[in-house]
């Protein structure tokens, strides 16, 4: 005979399990995991190479690379000193919890302080795949447009900071910074927000300085 | 194309509250998708037909119930779909929350279940045939 069964149950509810453990392992080795998401071209490595730059004479800081393909990024990473993983992922469009799980196997992160995850260069879909990184980051650079944050909300809504890269190009491109930000703070109320220039170093340090705030409330092994 | 992975995780948990009822056979699925989830429902169905191949899902149905997104303003209370805008067009309050359409979860199935005893073969063999005739519809 025929039945219907009720079942409630959030289709991504696998993922976020193994996100969860995620976290657990990077807190018993005292990590501090940040997932930075951004769109292709944003500055994602930049920004990595910039906080390896100023930061890897005082910690100890592993990268782990999504890609679709190349290990492009994580040689970067490795020339820049950090320990390294690159993932491939071979067509998915975002990281995933296991994919992390399988990468953190990798690393020895009882010697590790700070992991930065660079997610794979979309707007859309690493937004609904929890990782178990302690920090979402968004990275928008301001060629994008100032328009994103109406068309990608998804993205700003789930993350405790936002990077706005390339501020150096401002006076060369229309970018609205007031309807910009306005559209932020529909999405993300008072989100921390650290306009900046990868390449020229502007503004830098007080990303720099709020990622030393968040590691000094790690507490761990170390 | 997440949607592959999401299917894989549809029928995971689809086997599972199958198995705990003993179900011989899934015939649907019945799932509630946002429309601020990001999961695109054709592809959901590309994907499940290989999927669901070789398990006792095999030929289910997929009925996608769709949730449109609502954001209200917290200052004025207007109502209004993220197509409009995401900030209040009424009185240009930022302070906006999401009402609905993040929605994502798998919410019935629909399973067969054979009860027929080994020493009742002539009301399982009528049973199968009335399961074949409702099937068709």
């Amino acid at each position: 005979m025929s039945r219907r069964i009720s079942v409630v149950e959030n289709i991504l509810e696998a993922n976020e399990r193994i996100a969860a453990q995620n976290q657990l392992v990077l807190d018993d080795a005292g990590v501090l995991a940040v997932n930075l998401m951004a769109s292709p071209g944003a500055g994602k490595t930049s920004l990595i190479e910039r906080t390896l730059d100023e930061l890897r004479h005082q910690l100890s800081i592993a990268v782990i690379d999504g890609d679709i393909a190349t290990n492009i990024d994580a040689d970067r990473a490795a020339a820049a000193g950090a320990q390294a993983v690159q993932i491939n992922t071979g067509g998915e469009c975002h990281l995933d919890a296991v994919m992390l799980q399988q990468a953190l196997e990798q690393l020895e992160l009882g010697s590790i302080n700070l992991l930065i995850v660079e997610n794979v260069g979309n707007l859309i879909c690493p937004a609904n795949f929890q990782l178990g990184t302690h920090l979402n980051i968004l990275i928008a650079s301001t060629p994008e447009g100032d328009d994103k944050p109406y068309k990608y909300p998804g993205m700003y809504r789930g993350v405790d900071a936002l990077v706005i890269n390339k501020v150096d190009l401002l006076p060369y491109i229309d970018f609205d910074m007031s309807y910009f930000q306005r559209g932020v703070e529909a999405l993300n109320p008072g989100l921390t927000a650290f306009p900046m220039s990868c390449k020229t170093g502007e503004g830098v340090d007080g990303w720099l300085e709020w990622l030393r705030v968040q590691l000094a409330g790690v507490s761990g092994p170390h | 194309m997440h949607e592959l992975m999401i299917t894989e995780s549809l029928l995971e948990i689809a086997l599972r509250y199958a198995e705990k009822e003993e179900a011989t056979k899934i015939t649907d699925l019945f799932l509630v998708v946002g429309e601020l989830s990001s999961v695109v429902d054709d592809s959901v169905g590309f994907y499940w037909d290989f999927i669901c191949n070789g398990s006792i899902a095999e030929g289910a149905s997929l009925h996608f119930k769709r949730i449109p997104a609502e954001l209200a303003c917290l200052d004025c209370g207007y109502r209004f779909s993220p197509q409009e805008n995401i900030t209040c067009d009424l009185c240009d309050s930022t302070r906006i929350k999401i009402m609905a359409g993040k929605e994502f979860y798998l919410e019935s199935i629909e399973i067969t279940q054979d009860e027929s005893k080994p020493d009742d073969a002539f009301n399982n063999a009528s049973h199968s045939k009335i399961e074949q005739g409702s099937l068709g519809d």
